[in-house]
C-alpha cells in the first residue's frame, strides 16, 4: 500500500529565488521539474516577461544556458539533485567557454530519504559539481535563502563562475511514500 | 545518383548568409564551417557533444531578431534527441537545424551511426512537433532549403544525406573564451561583450 503524504511547501524559498531572478534580470529558466521547485516553475511559466523551457534532461539546460548567455539574456538551470550526474560532460562547455552558469538544484537523498534510489546522486551531488568546475552554495534554512541565491547570482553573472545552490531537502520537507514511517 | 559532399553543401547553405548566427557541432561539422570562412558569427564547437541545438535555442531565443542556425552531425544529434522535443515544445520561428548526416562517426574511425540502421532523423523531428522537417539529397533541394533558412518564420529541422568521405580538416579556433568573445562582440559591441 502507497499513500501520498506531503509535507510542507518550499514557498518562502521559492518567493526569495522568484524575485531575485526579477532584480536581476534573469529572464529564462530551463527545468526538469522536482517536487521542492512546483511553486517556482509556476511562478516563472505565469511571468509573462520570463521564458520557461521544460527540458527532456538536465544537460539540455546547460547548453541552453550558454546560447542564452552568447545572445546576452541570462538563464538559470532548475534540476533536483539526482539530475546532477546527466550534466557532468555538458559542463565542460561553460567551463572551457568563460560562461557563466547558474543552477537552483533541490537536494533529495541526504534528509529521511524513503527512496533509496536519490540517494546516490544526493549523497555525490556536491563532490560531483565541484569537480566539474562549479562552486556549490548550500541553503540550509528559510534564512539563508535570500543571501546565498543572490550571492550565487551574483558571482556567477558578475565573474562568470559556474555556481550551483543546494537547497536542502530538510528545509524542502522528506516526501514519504510508505504508511508506517510516521 | 551520388551523394552530396557536405562541404559543398554547407557552402551552398551559408552563400549570401547575411548575418545569420552559426553554431556547429564537434567533428566534421565544425571543420566544414571552418572551411567556409571561420567569420565572428560562427560558433564551432570541439565537445559539448548532444549540446549544439540546445545552445541554439538558447541563442535563439535570447536573440529573436536574428536567425540561428545548427550545423551538425547525425551523431551529435543523436547524442540530443530529447532536445528536439524540447525545441519543438518552445517552436522558435528563427532556429534551424541542419544535420549534415554521413550515416558514421567520422571522428572515431568511421563507425555507423542508428542513421545507417534504420534511424530517420526527420521523422523523429517531424514526431516531436516540428512542421518542417525534411530529408535533403540533391544539390537543387540546397537552394530550396537555403531559402527557407532565411524566409520561414518557424521553427525548421533539415536532414542533408552526406557522402562519409573523410575531408581534410580545416580546424577552427579551439580557444572557448576568444569564441565567445567574438560571438557577444559581434551581437552586442566589444564593450558589451564584457560585461556580464
Amino acid at each position: 500500500m502507497v499513500i501520498m503524504n506531503e509535507q510542507p511547501s518550499a514557498a518562502d524559498w521559492t518567493e526569495s529565488a522568484y524575485s531575485l531572478f526579477k532584480a536581476h534580470r534573469v529572464a529564462m529558466i530551463a527545468f526538469v521539474p522536482d517536487g521542492g521547485l512546483k511553486r517556482l516553475i509556476e511562478l516563472c511559466q505565469h511571468d509573462a516577461e520570463m521564458r520557461a523551457v521544460t527540458l527532456t534532461t538536465e544537460e539540455e539546460g546547460v547548453a541552453f544556458a550558454a546560447g542564452a548567455f552568447l545572445g546576452g539574456k541570462r538563464a538559470a538551470l532548475l534540476m533536483q539533485s539526482s539530475g546532477v550526474g546527466n550534466c557532468i560532460n555538458m559542463l565542460s562547455l561553460p567551463r572551457v567557454c568563460n560562461m557563466p552558469l547558474l543552477a537552483l538544484v533541490t537536494m533529495r537523498g541526504e534528509w529521511g530519504e524513503f527512496n533509496p534510489w536519490q540517494v546516490p546522486m544526493g549523497q555525490n551531488a556536491q563532490q560531483l559539481l565541484e569537480a566539474s568546475g562549479v562552486i556549490v552554495y548550500r541553503v540550509e534554512t528559510f534564512a539563508d535563502a535570500y543571501p546565498t541565491i543572490e550571492a550565487a547570482i551574483m558571482q556567477a553573472f558578475q565573474s562568470r563562475c559556474r555556481v550551483a545552490v543546494l537547497i536542502s531537502q530538510r528545509l524542502i520537507g522528506a516526501k514519504n511514500f510508505v504508511r508506517g514511517d510516521r | 545518383m551520388s551523394l552530396l559532399n557536405r562541404r559543398e553543401a554547407l557552402r551552398v547553405l551559408l552563400q549570401d548568409r547575411g548575418d545569420l548566427l552559426v553554431i556547429a557541432g564537434l567533428g566534421a561539422p565544425a571543420y566544414d564551417l571552418a572551411a567556409c570562412g571561420n567569420e565572428s558569427l560562427d560558433f564551432p564547437l570541439w565537445g559539448a557533444m548532444g549540446g549544439a541545438a540546445m545552445m541554439g535555442l538558447g541563442l535563439a531565443l535570447a536573440q529573436p531578431q536574428r536567425t540561428v542556425l545548427i550545423v551538425t552531425g547525425d551523431g551529435e544529434m543523436l547524442m540530443g534527441l530529447g532536445s528536439l522535443a524540447t525545441i519543438a515544445a518552445q517552436r522558435p520561428p528563427n532556429l534551424r537545424i541542419v544535420v549534415l548526416d554521413n550515416e558514421r562517426f567520422g571522428e572515431t574511425g568511421q563507425q555507423l551511426t542508428h542513421t545507417a540502421m534504420g534511424a530517420d532523423l526527420a521523422a523523429v523531428a517531424r514526431g516531436c512537433g516540428f512542421h518542417y522537417a525534411c530529408t535533403i539529397r540533391e544539390e537543387g533541394e540546397l537552394v530550396t532549403l537555403r531559402a527557407d533558412i532565411h524566409t520561414l518564420q518557424d521553427v525548421l529541422f533539415a536532414a542533408v544525406k552526406v557522402s562519409p568521405e573523410d575531408l581534410p580538416r580545416v580546424l577552427p579556433p579551439r580557444d572557448g573564451s576568444y569564441l565567445t568573445h567574438r560571438m557577444r562582440a559581434a551581437l552586442v559591441g566589444a564593450e558589451g561583450a564584457s560585461e556580464p
